[in-house]
């Protein structure tokens, strides 16, 4: 038995099953040399030419890029860089068609050139023997050279294998018809191919490296056995021309005789495989710094005049290249292959780029490749078996593909077919076999893909469930032990028996006391006198405002007099008065400035009476923001009209009733609720009718000022009222604060409508329903101001009313809107 | 008579030990889960997405083990109703006329600059494929998205849209052309 050497040295090699032998068709081409390229204008660089993934782009629209410069940066070891093959700038990023059978769109670089061809600077090495396998393997991986011969396997990964490797097996076969890219590429550059295999032999030391190239090639074999001769462990195989004999797994059975078994990588058997074109760029890279931009495309054809191999410059479009061939499309469908006729694609766009595994562009005149021939049924002849170089059963595999079993196709092997399709090409029914193959292989990834992602899904919802369940249970277990604490605590309480009941007393009685205090003012004089405190702050405010423009004797004696009588009634309120004293003082302390004499004394006594009677009580306080808003409505109505009287009676009017109602239902609390619908009623009516007689009015201006002062009284009757009046207080006195701006007539108004619109919004925390009536009355209030302010008569003094009121409105409805809101969240709660 | 009694007597024995021996076997052998159930869940598509009435496709697959008609997994369609009915061995019905068959496969996107960062959808998601906070903006990881819709409907400001997966060269499949070649004369240049 011999070994496998003698076996090649005696060039006896073994067959693979198998195999065909269409017409060559490379005369076409084969006697040509490789053409220089012209510089394109434009250059289209798809930035993932490669198996694995796209690297990172590194340049920018706009950007001026000089060759060789690399356009993008791999992150990974999957990742292969492209470079600009001619200087230029860039001119977009985009998604551009790509070399692909679908024709679909992928991210390229656009780089028009500027036609110097600038290179960027290179270092050139000549002695890579000293370099590192890692730095040489470095520089193949920066020189973006996947492999050349159609898969586009990132060369990089391929030499970096830890494998004993036995054979480096140099793949020259180029067995596919019209191709003759690699058999000039040798008879041209087989130093520089010799270079690259070296440098692959230095990376991967193999025992031996065969060359194999098909005998239809002479003058290539001719040059390698010359340049050969010398070495030793370097043999030039030469086998018989057979289609697909340059497949990898079928050249290592004809030049070794092993089979590598499905699903393994050559390297398991201790081999590898490089293209010639693919040791052609080694040796450009490393040696020479030049990274892949270029590479020999044979441009084929009949419908071109002069088919020619060329250097062309990666990214060139189709049509650029075509148009320097003499390219006379010979029909309307002219059809492009990119590839060789068996295993190419066809193109369905010419402005598609090379890429670097464009060997081949075929342009076929209908007479060299007939458009598609009916298919018809399968007669069950077996060639397409006999022909099978991978041994597989391609009518069996085109049935289940047809009926789409996938289970059975994997079983039949069918990711062992090559694509070769000499299955297709003997068929005499005109089956498209590989396609069958294709759109069955395409549909199987897909389908594992869609199983690893519901497989996926599945655990992910199950994780979701299990969190949800544990969370439950959490939540569960929290709440026990929170009740059963709970539960405990009472118990020992319980067991102490007393004390739990007296706790529970003293809730009682904490309870009852503050009933007691709201039903008993005068026991609650700690209440009254902080609500008491509140008000007289704000009612130091209002006034301090208020008397600006007053003089200040007149309003210290109304002040002095209320903040005597406070503290006589007990302490806190003493603290209160002396509060509402300083305040007072401070009010004074401004009045002084200015002087204006009768209005101001006018406008004084009542505001603090109007106070005390808000503190009356909180019931009447909600009237009062009944009437309030009627008053509102009534004098939005009657400022249309505009006259000072009226509004000021209408006013005064409103202020008189409701103090006056306010007596009455301190009575009682449901009694308040319906006076206050009551006194909504009738201010709405009052509003009517005031417009119409006045004289009533004034009359009822008395009883306001009398009212108030017996409202101070009951005020000191319950804290609630006193709360209220402290509300009312501060709004009032921002109020006036406003108001005294404008003028000393409206300050009475002012006031009244301030207690109004505090009024307003007392009443609102008694029922949410209110409020937002109230909210909305008070939006209604605004509106009406400004509208009545727009229709101003010439009357400076109502006008200033207006004015006031207007902001008086815009208040109001704030604060009636955040009213409504505050009990909205405590109801909800 | 006696030959009667004998029988009987035989009869029963015999009975009392195959009973016997039936139990045992029933205890012994017993099948910790339903191996239907985890078989039938295989075969659904498992996008989680409910629209059977389930809260998911395992709980549709203890449903249709226990009798539920096998017409209602929309995503699934008809090749899945026909891989069940071939392992329940009943005939397959076409797809249950509530539901629609999917167009194609899709993904939820979410349109930020509306996202109002409510988390509604978060807490929609089957298979927890949203990132997002409350008040932050929300997204979808789309690798994990099964495209089961059940986010749409809870969001408030109606921001989430399903979009169909795009066709790349990595998911494209191929069409039926080949190229044939056929010898020409050989012309020389």
């Amino acid at each position: 038995m011999e070994t496998i050497l003698e076996r090649i040295k005696k060039g006896r090699f073994w067959q693979f099953h198998g195999g065909i032998h269409p017409p060559e068709q490379k005369f076409l081409t084969t006697g040509k040399p490789i053409k220089k390229s012209a510089i394109p204008t434009e250059l289209i660089i798809p930035i993932q030419q490669h198996i694995g993934v796209p690297g990172e782009i590194l340049v920018n629209v706009g950007d001026n890029v000089l060759k060789g410069q690399p356009l993008t940066q791999p992150t990974m070891p999957m990742m292969v860089p492209v470079h600009a093959p001619t200087s230029g700038t860039v001119t977009n990023i985009a998604e551009h068609v790509v070399a692909h059978p679908s024709g679909l769109k992928e991210l390229c670089v656009f780089i028009e050139s500027d036609g110097l061809d600038t290179w960027r600077e290179k270092h050139i090495c000549p002695d890579y023997q000293s370099l590192t396998k890692h730095e040489i393997i470095n520089k193949i991986a920066n020189a973006g050279i996947s492999g050349m011969g159609g898969a586009g396997f990132p060369t990089h990964i391929k030499v970096d294998t830890k494998a004993n490797i036995e054979y480096l097996i140099i793949n020259a076969v180029e067995c596919e018809p019209y191709i003759t890219a690699d058999d000039l590429l040798i008879r041209e550059h087989s130093v520089k191919v010799l270079e690259g295999i070296n440098i692959l032999k230095h990376l991967l030391s193999p025992d031996k490296i065969l060359i194999g190239i098909e005998d239809n090639k002479p003058e290539a074999i001719d040059i390698l056995t010359k340049i050969t001769d010398s070495i030793d462990d370097i043999h030039v195989c030469v086998i018989p021309t057979k289609y697909p004999s340059g497949g990898e797994k079928q050249l290592i059975k004809i030049l070794t005789g092993q089979e590598v078994p499905s699903g393994n990588l050559p390297s398991s058997l201790g081999i590898v495989m490089q293209n010639v074109a693919t040791c052609f760029a080694i040796a450009e890279a490393v040696i020479d710094d030049v990274p892949l931009i270029k590479r020999v495309v044979t441009v084929t054809g009949q419908a071109l005049t002069k088919p020619q191999n060329i250097w062309a410059f990666i990214g060139t479009p189709v049509y650029q290249l075509l148009n320097q061939f003499g390219f006379k499309p010979s029909a309307e469908k002219q059809r492009l292959i990119m590839g060789g006729p068996m295993m190419g694609f066809t193109l369905n766009d010419d402005r598609v780029p090379v890429i670097k595994s464009t060997n081949c562009l075929l342009a076929p005149t209908t007479k060299e490749i007939t458009a598609e021939q009916k298919e018809v049924e399968c007669i069950r002849c077996g060639q397409c078996a006999e022909v099978c170089p991978s041994q597989l059963l391609p009518q069996e595999l085109q049935w289940s593909a047809k009926a789409k079993d996938h289970d059975q196709l994997h079983r039949l092997n069918l990711f062992d077919c090559i694509d070769c399709g000499a299955c297709a090409f003997v068929c005499p029914s005109h089956i498209p076999l590989v396609h069958y193959y294709r759109v069955a292989k395409a549909e199987i990834r897909q389908k594992q893909l869609a199983d690893i992602k519901a497989e996926k899904a599945k655990i992910r919802f199950e994780a979701r469930k299990a969190r949800l369940e544990r969370d439950k249970k959490e939540r569960e277990e929290k709440q026990r032990k929170a009740s059963e604490a709970r539960r405990a605590a009472m118990n020992s309480k319980s067991a102490e028996g007393e004390n739990a009941k007296s706790a529970v007393a003293a809730a009682l009685a904490r309870v009852k006391a503050k009933k007691a205090q709201q039903q008993e003012p005068e026991e609650q004089q700690d209440k009254k006198s902080q609500v008491a405190a509140a008000i007289a702050r704000a009612k130091a405010k209002k006034q301090g405002k208020q008397t600006e423009s007053k003089e200040a004797v007149v309003t210290a004696e109304p002040s002095n007099a209320q903040s005597n009588n406070a503290e006589s009634a007990d302490d806190k309120k003493a603290r209160i008065a002396a509060a509402v004293a300083r305040a007072k003082a401070k009010k004074q302390g401004k009045p002084q400035e200015q002087a204006s004499e009768a209005t101001t004394e006018v406008s004084d006594k009542p505001a603090p009476a109007k106070s005390n009677s808000e503190a009356v009580d909180d019931k009447k306080a909600r009237i009062a923001e009944a009437v309030a808003k009627a008053k509102a409505k009534k004098q939005g109505k009657s400022q249309v009209d505009a006259s000072e009287i009226d509004v000021e009676t209408s006013d005064k009017t409103t202020a008189a009733k409701a103090p006056a109602k306010a007596n009455t239902e301190a009575a009682d609390d449901k009694k308040a609720r319906i006076a206050a619908a009551v006194a909504k009623a009738k201010a709405k009516k009052q509003g009517k009718s005031q417009e119409a007689s006045e004289a009533v009015i004034e009359s009822s201006n008395e009883p306001t000022v009398s009212e108030a002062p017996a409202k101070a009284n009951a005020e000191a009757a319950d804290d609630k009222k006193a709360r209220i009046a402290a509300a009312v207080a501060k709004a009032k006195a921002k109020k006036q604060g406003k108001s005294q701006e404008a003028s000393e007539n409206a300050q009475q108004e002012l006031i009244l409508e301030v207690t109004a619109d505090v009024a307003n919004e007392n009443s609102a925390p008694v029922d949410d329903k209110k409020a937002r009536i109230a909210a909305a009355v008070a939006k209604a209030k605004a509106k009406r101001a400004q509208q009545s302010t727009e229709q101003s008569t010439d009357d400076v003094a109502s006008e200033e009313q207006q004015d006031e009121q207007q902001k008086k409105a815009r208040i109001a409805a704030a604060v009636a809107k955040a009213k409504a809101k505050k009990q909205l969240r405590n109801e909800s709660q | 008579m006696m030959s009667l009694l004998i029988a009987i007597l035989l009869i029963g024995l015999m009975s009392a030990f195959f009973g016997g021996l039936l139990g045992y076997a029933s205890v012994r052998f017993k099948v910790e889960s339903d191996p239907l159930v985890d078989q039938i869940d295989e075969l659904l598509p498992q996008t989680q997405c409910g629209q059977c009435g389930y809260p998911g496709c395992r709980p549709y697959a203890e449903a249709v083990s226990n009798g539920e008609e096998i017409n209602k997994c929309a995503p699934g369609g008809d090749s899945t109703i026909k891989k069940i009915a071939d392992l329940m061995g009943v005939e397959a019905p076409s797809l249950d006329e509530n539901h629609e068959q999917d167009a194609g496969p899709k993904v939820a996107f979410i349109i930020e600059e509306d996202c109002i960062g409510c988390t509604k959808c978060i807490q929609a998601c089957p298979v927890d494929a949203i990132i997002g906070a409350a008040k932050q903006m929300h997204t979808i990881i789309s690798d994990e998205c099964t495209g089961c819709d059940l986010c749409v409907a809870p969001c408030p400001v109606d921001c989430i849209e399903m979009r169909p997966i795009p066709q790349t060269t990595k998911n494209w499949q191929w069409d039926l052309n080949k190229i044939p070649v056929v010898e020409i004369d050989q012309v020389k240049s």
